[in-house]
């Protein structure tokens, strides 16, 4: 087996505030493969977002606790000085956010911000930077892509702000993008757009990519593979049609019978009772347990189990369903 | 009033803003948020309301409360025109027709416990306060949440699904007949909606509630509407029965709506999207239809012609006045719907015996 683009390993982080210190991620290991795109999926709070912003170190060191370690191309990112880590973002790790203007400096030009990146990156002449991010944009499909250089961020509408954004996290042929729920905000007509250029981008630059969502619907569009996250750890992950059709763990089977299909009509949904739980109290054992409609007293004590239901679809859950086929 | 009147009437209604231009000088410009809307709201019913940003919904919402005032048209509620002579005062309508709103903690006030929050509009409308602490208490236990655990908590202690049931609570507590619901569910997450979902169903049918409910997610306004609304730049595009929106759209906008949203199956995954580009800005509409800059089928006539809501099944595409007593009706606007339009695939004109 190939040596994986990215490996996190019993990653935890804790945060601490005035009172107490709260571990919002509970042991997560990953392992990413070139060109392969993996879904993080969960519920607010789940440590989706925060996984995603470890691997570029972008957590306030203050309060925040971490052990473990995340590898990228064989190199160990926490161990790595700031200045090495200070290239590697945005030239071969690169992230796109929720909201465009988190990305994009409303003062300058979307052009100036690319050939920036670029020229500070690879020191390459402007002439050929401003080149480069014109074929940026025509690639993300802005129309009119030498006029759109000079534009400022707002003046593009919702999806082409988006689209500017992917194209700035492009600019130095990233070997990974982290997309940090890039589609929630924009309307349904424009989500699917920009699914489908993300996915035609990774196929054509051979992109490794993690993109968080919450939403089911968005993972089953875009993911190789899916990794559920519940209250700090990936109770589930496996490639997505196994997950999505063959749920192991009783929270994924929960979380998927409780999300609405094209169709469905009046009666009453089978919901999850209570809510997701409060990282600072945390039961012991499983912390799906107390919601969970096959919980026996060994949940609630001590680590659940890792079960595979198939070599690369793992769970972790003492009583997993759809266990063999 | 007779058992067939609409309980919400709605007639013309347009409200236009002015924003300051984009540039940031020069003259204001003119938002065409809702743009000369018609609707009916039959009782007992769920209209579903769907749309992209931009496209009204939320302005239309408000406009039904009053929490902006119309330009021009006509709200009737059970027959009686809202704030005009002889009909209801806004007052009254208030107290009839009820909101939640998506964001469940800025509609709280965070000073008060979720009992003086429910009890609150029923005292200004006159209640004794211990009667009104007491029905706060019952409205509690029929939203899902155990009084003597909730009723003195601040919603900052709530978690997001029972601020929610603490919102849906409040607004019963008028004991309205129609409940506007806008993205009421939105941001919940889907474990929890699933539970506020079960929660508006019940309501409905324990107490005999009308519902408007208003969200971009297609798939819960079909779980939970009787009739559908499609909006799109401050206009109705089409209308008619969850089914027949459904598996029959008419308006080339509710069927690339439709085509736009995730399929849950990663073996049917889209190749291509439905439509290019963003919703044009509702600051300067297209002339015509709206949707003719965003349309495959945009001919020469839908730049000229402002399409009208027009009859889609069966009716041979004849423009007729919506029809609140025929619950089956279904009606589009777009000239491919309307005979005689000069649209090259518009129905040919039935035969002329009537």
């Amino acid at each position: 087996m190939t040596e994986p683009l990215l490996r996190i390993e019993a990653l935890r982080i804790a945060v601490r505030n005035s009172e107490r210190s709260v571990e919002i991620l509970r042991g997560v290991s990953l392992d990413l493969a070139r060109g392969e795109v993996l879904c993080l999926l969960g519920e607010s709070g789940s440590g989706k977002s925060v996984t995603l912003r470890s691997v570029l170190r972008l957590l306030p060191d203050k309060g925040t606790t971490i052990s473990g370690r995340i590898a990228f191309e064989a190199e160990d990112l926490f161990e790595l000085p700031m200045s090495a880590l200070t290239a590697l973002r945005g030239r071969r790790i690169a992230m796109i956010f929720q909201e465009p203007a988190t990305a994009l400096d409303p003062v300058y030009t979307v052009g100036r911000q690319i050939v920036e990146t670029i020229r500070r990156h690879e020191g390459v002449s402007n002439a050929e930077a401003t080149g480069r991010a014109r074929e940026l944009l025509e690639r993300v499909q802005i129309p009119l892509a030498e006029r759109r250089l000079l534009a400022y961020p707002h003046e593009l509408s919702g999806g082409m702000r988006q689209r500017a954004m992917i194209a700035l996290a492009l600019a130095c042929r990233p070997a990974l993008l982290l997309a940090d729920e890039p589609t929630t905000a924009l309307d349904t007509t424009v989500q699917i757009q920009i699914l489908l250029l993300l996915r035609r981008l990774q196929r054509e630059l051979g992109l490794s990519i993690i993109f968080v969502t919450h939403d089911i619907g968005v993972a089953s569009e875009i993911a190789d593979r899916v990794a559920i996250m519940y209250a700090g750890r990936i109770v589930e992950s496996g490639p997505v049609r196994d997950v999505l059709r063959r749920p192991g763990h009783p929270y994924t089977e929960a979380l998927l019978a409780s999300t609405l299909r094209r169709g469905e009509r009046g009666h009453r949904r089978p919901a999850i009772p209570g809510a997701p739980p409060d990282p600072a109290e945390l039961p012991g054992g499983c912390a799906f347990a107390p919601r969970c409609g096959r919980a026996e007293a060994a949940c609630s004590e001590g680590m659940p189990p890792l079960v595979l239901s198939a070599p690369d679809h793992c769970i972790l859950c003492r009583r997993p369903v759809n266990l063999g086929a | 009033m007779s058992g067939d009147t609409p309980l919400l009437t709605v007639r013309g209604l347009r409200k236009h803003f002015l924003v300051r231009g984009q540039s940031g000088w020069g003259g204001k410009q003119r938002l065409h948020a809702v743009d000369g809307v018609d609707l009916f709201v039959r009782r007992g019913e769920t209209l579903g309301v769907v749309g992209e940003s931009g496209c009204g919904k939320s302005t239309l919402a408000r406009l039904l409360v009053r929490l902006i005032e119309p330009d021009v048209g006509d709200v009737i509620f059970d027959g009686a025109a809202v704030a005009a002579r002889g009909g209801i005062s806004v007052r009254a309508l208030r107290r009839a027709v009820q909101m939640v709103f998506q964001d469940s903690l800025a509609s709280l006030n965070p000073r008060l416990t979720v009992e003086a929050t429910i009890a609150y509009a029923p005292i200004v409308h006159g209640a004794p306060v211990a009667e009104a602490n007491r029905r706060a208490r019952a409205m509690l236990a029929q939203v899902g949440l155990v009084p003597e655990q909730f009723a003195d908590r601040y919603p900052h202690e709530l978690s997001g699904g029972q601020r929610q049931r603490v919102n849906i609570a409040r607004a019963l507590a008028l004991e309205p007949r129609l409940l506007i619901l806008d993205e009421a569910v939105s941001a919940l997450d889907k474990s929890v909606e699933a539970q506020v979902l079960n929660l508006l169903l019940d309501l409905k049918d324990e107490l005999d509630l009308t519902y408007l409910f208003i969200s971009h997610d297609l798939n819960v306004v079909q779980y939970l509407s009787d009739r559908v609304l499609v909006m799109y730049l401050g206009r109705v595009v089409e209308v008619g029965p969850v089914e027949a929106i459904y598996e029959r759209p008419a308006h080339p906008y509710t069927r690339a709506l439709l085509a736009a949203m995730p399929t849950m199956d990663p073996d049917a995954r889209a190749d291509e999207p439905p439509l290019q580009g963003d919703p044009p800005n509702p600051i300067d509409p297209p002339s015509g239809c709206r949707f003719r800059t965003r349309c495959a089928f945009a001919e020469a006539a839908c730049a000229a012609v402002d399409p009208p809501l027009a009859a889609v099944d069966g009716a041979g595409g004849e423009v007729l006045e919506p029809d609140h007593a025929n619950a089956g009706a279904h009606y589009a606007s777009c000239l491919m719907s309307v005979a005689g339009s000069g649209h090259s695939r518009a129905p040919a004109r039935i035969g002329v015996a009537a």
